[in-house]
């Protein structure tokens, strides 16, 4: 969309409002996420950027708040010897990262599983009520969070799973389900297949076909979704609000009545690091999406 | 001529032939199966289980078995008789016993205001009562003997009942069994469903308004210049909703960067700094930036599709850069435009955690209200009607979504 070299005097002045406009909203979707790294640094307990931190006084910055997420909640943090078990097992943002990665990591193997099986026979010709199934299987994204956890919460405290690790393992696996059923589906549609009967017609197994030749051709697309899946269970924070004791907390949950109730900079510290985490988790899916065009013959302009 | 053999030959292959077709139906539906039957135990059960409370409460009618069944021959206009008085004594005496009596004076002071204390102190003397009870129950409290009491245990004796959705929308449910309005004072629900409804209309708005002209710089960039500057819609996208709404909190507050700005620009003085933040305007700003990478990305993919020969073309024939844009390129941007705003709008009108921590007290939404009925008014059957009314919104509005974009369109960056 360059500027001809015949624009005119209005379509001079128009190209570049435009641009100063879109440089605007980039700024309005950057800006806050930006603003938290530094803020993290500041040695006083606000949420602000002091003056000292203005005019780059290095005393006004600080690593005591990233400091105060290994030591919060532990049992005593002036110990020499055994203060990283101490660390492991007592300090609060320490066993929530354990909670969201545990919790993540079997939430997520569920959704995969039974996503990418379910995507597999979707992408089936002879599959019955196909449009009716995936309406029904994307519904999760689309059901208010507060009526899936309110939902799930009764049906499992009936169950003994409420306050467990199990019970909001299984309600993020739901959550997780529809962002694998949508990448995994997008990405059979164009797998080839040929290639299965092709397999078929060599004596392959079906277990052994889908192992062998189908799962390494849409693996990117499982990858993505499990990604997607994920994230969804390690951002979640409505579930884990009704299903979770103090045993299960999540980090958003932390972050959660860390906000209600005593807003320290340490939840800025946290949020730095999620911010890290969430850019490699982008330039991973990023290098899973490049690989995906390679192999598939689209040459990157 | 066919020989008979060749019939049976014919029938025999299509015999199998079908029986074939429905085996590859089969073994494709296996494949579906186990998620089917996992979402329908662990979620469509449950959910189901959830909404039927909004509908059906035994609180009353499994505690206070002969009170209600008494209650159920009474006209409800008529004086209460020495039997209804009976029964309500001994079914005070078991509850007592059990402990299941603060459960019945709350049922009932959910109908009726002001009656809890009814039911847990004659509670408390019942059992030393004597016939005639219609004397000697309302020597204890005699509240007993309004007709409005008997009306509200009358009402809250139905095990299936419209109470609750009728509480829903500001109604009210009679024990002769007519609905009216609710009290001006108590219409409450329908100011909050008509504040959530206008929260996700203007996100919704706001995402369109900044997410089309993204989406259009994205898709008329070159490629490589616009990857670059889709990274910067996906980084906020990837980002926890929680970090997202702290970084706000961080910029609207008192202190915050924004209005640090203001003053610095001399915009607004020191001690008049703007409320930017816990109020209405916070949860819209917050809300529209968690929100915009769903609006700027359907857009993006469908505004990529546009082969630029056609405005090209508008603009040989004469056309000036507006009419070409408004007449020919907007038009076939509208198949995003709807699936990014029915998207937006779906997840806005649920939405709890925003609202909740930076939305005050004139900023939150139904979700937050449902969450305060199940867990600090304990109220789970009013709180599953609400859900219920929510949930009626929002899948016709995905029912809406898959008549204009198809649900097996839907994509994720």
């Amino acid at each position: 969309m360059a500027l001809p070299a015949y624009a005119g005097w209005g379509e001079r002045v128009w190209y570049y409002a435009f641009r100063f406009i879109c440089f605007l909203i980039f700024v309005f979707l950057i800006s806050p996420i930006l603003i938290v790294l530094p803020l993290s640094f500041n040695v006083e307990p606000y949420f602000s950027f002091t003056p000292g931190m203005l005019s780059g006084d290095p005393d006004a910055y600080s690593l005591r708040w990233y400091k105060d997420i290994l030591t919060n909640g532990m049992a005593n943090p002036e110990a020499t010897t055994g203060w990283w078990a101490d660390v492991w097992n007592n300090a609060q943002w320490v066993r929530s990262m354990r909670n969201s990665f545990f919790i993540g990591f079997f939430a997520t193997l569920i959704a995969t599983a039974l996503g990418t099986m379910a995507a597999v026979g979707l992408s089936r010709s002879e599959m019955p009520f196909k449009k009716k199934i995936m309406a029904f299987l994307i519904s999760p994204l689309i059901v208010p969070l507060v009526v899936t956890a309110a939902g799930t919460f009764r049906a499992f405290s009936e169950l003994g799973l409420a306050y467990t690790h199990l019970g909001v393992i299984l309600a993020h696996a739901i959550l997780g389900i529809p962002f694998v059923i949508i990448t995994v589906t997008a990405t059979l549609v164009g797998f080839d297949n040929s290639l299965v009967q092709a397999s078929y017609s060599m004596g392959a197994t079906p277990l052994k076909t889908f192992f062998r030749v189908q799962l390494p051709l849409i693996l990117p697309g499982v990858i993505s979704g499990a990604l997607f899946a994920f994230v969804t269970s390690f951002d979640e924070v409505v579930v884990v609000i009704a299903m979770a004791s103090v045993e299960q907390r999540t980090i958003p949950r932390q972050m959660f009545s860390g906000i209600r109730e005593q807003i320290s900079p340490t939840i800025l510290a946290v949020a730095t690091i999620l911010v890290i985490i969430s850019i490699a988790l982008l330039a991973t899916l990023e290098m899973i999406r490049r690989r995906g065009e390679r192999l598939r013959g689209v040459t990157a302009t | 001529m066919t020989s008979t053999a060749d019939v049976i030959d014919d029938k025999l292959l299509q015999k199998r032939l079908d029986k074939a077709m429905f085996n590859r139906r089969l073994r494709a539906f296996l494949l579906v199966l186990p998620i089917l039957l996992f979402l329908l135990v662990v979620f469509i059960i449950p959910i189901g289980y959830f909404l039927f409370q909004g509908v059906y409460d035994k609180t009353f009618s499994s505690i206070m078995p002969q009170t209600t069944e008494i209650l159920s021959e009474w006209d409800a206009t008529s004086e209460p008789t020495e039997e209804m008085f009976a029964a309500l004594a001994v079914d005070m005496v078991v509850a007592r016993e059990n402990k299941t009596i603060g459960k019945v004076a709350t049922r009932v002071n959910r109908d009726l205001p002001g009656t809890r204390s009814l039911f847990t102190s004659t509670a408390r003397k019942v059992s030393k009562l004597e016939a005639p009870f219609k004397e000697s129950i309302p020597d204890v409290k005699d509240k007993w003997n309004d007709i409005e009491v008997w009306q509200a245990m009358k009402t809250a004796s139905r095990k299936f009942t419209p109470g609750y959705y009728a509480a829903a929308l500001d109604l009210k449910l009679k024990s002769d069994g007519s609905i009216v309005r609710q009290d001006e004072k108590r219409r409450i629900h329908m100011i909050l469903m008509k504040r959530t409804l206008q929260i996700s209309f203007l996100v919704t708005v706001f995402c369109l308004l900044l997410g089309y002209p993204i989406a259009y710089l994205l898709a008329t960039l070159p490629t490589k210049t616009s990857n670059l500057l889709l990274i910067l819609v996906l980084l906020p996208f990837w980002t926890s909703i929680l970090v997202r709404t702290t970084a706000w909190i961080a910029m609207l507050q008192a202190q915050g960067v924004v209005n640090d700005l203001l003053v610095f620009f001399g915009i607004t003085a020191d001690d008049a700094r703007f409320s930017l933040i816990y109020n209405k305007l916070g949860t819209l700003i917050a809300m529209t930036h968690i929100l915009l990478p769903f609006m700027i990305l359907p857009l993006y993919s469908v505004m990529k599709g546009i082969p630029p020969s056609y405005v090209r073309a508008a603009k040989s024939l004469g056309a000036t850069n507006w009419t070409a844009f408004w007449r020919i390129y907007a038009p076939q941007t509208i198949p995003g435009l709807g699936a990014g705003a029915i998207l937006v709008f779906i997840v806005a009108i649920g939405y709890y955690i925003t609202p909740a921590l930076v939305g005050g007290q004139e900023g939150t939404m139904i979700s937050n209200t449902i969450d305060g009925h199940m867990r600090q008014s304990l109220n789970w059957n009013l709180a599953a009607a609400l859900a219920g009314v929510l949930m009626i919104v929002v899948l016709f509005l995905y029912w809406l979504y898959d008549r204009i974009v198809g649900i097996d369109n839907m994509k994720l960056g």
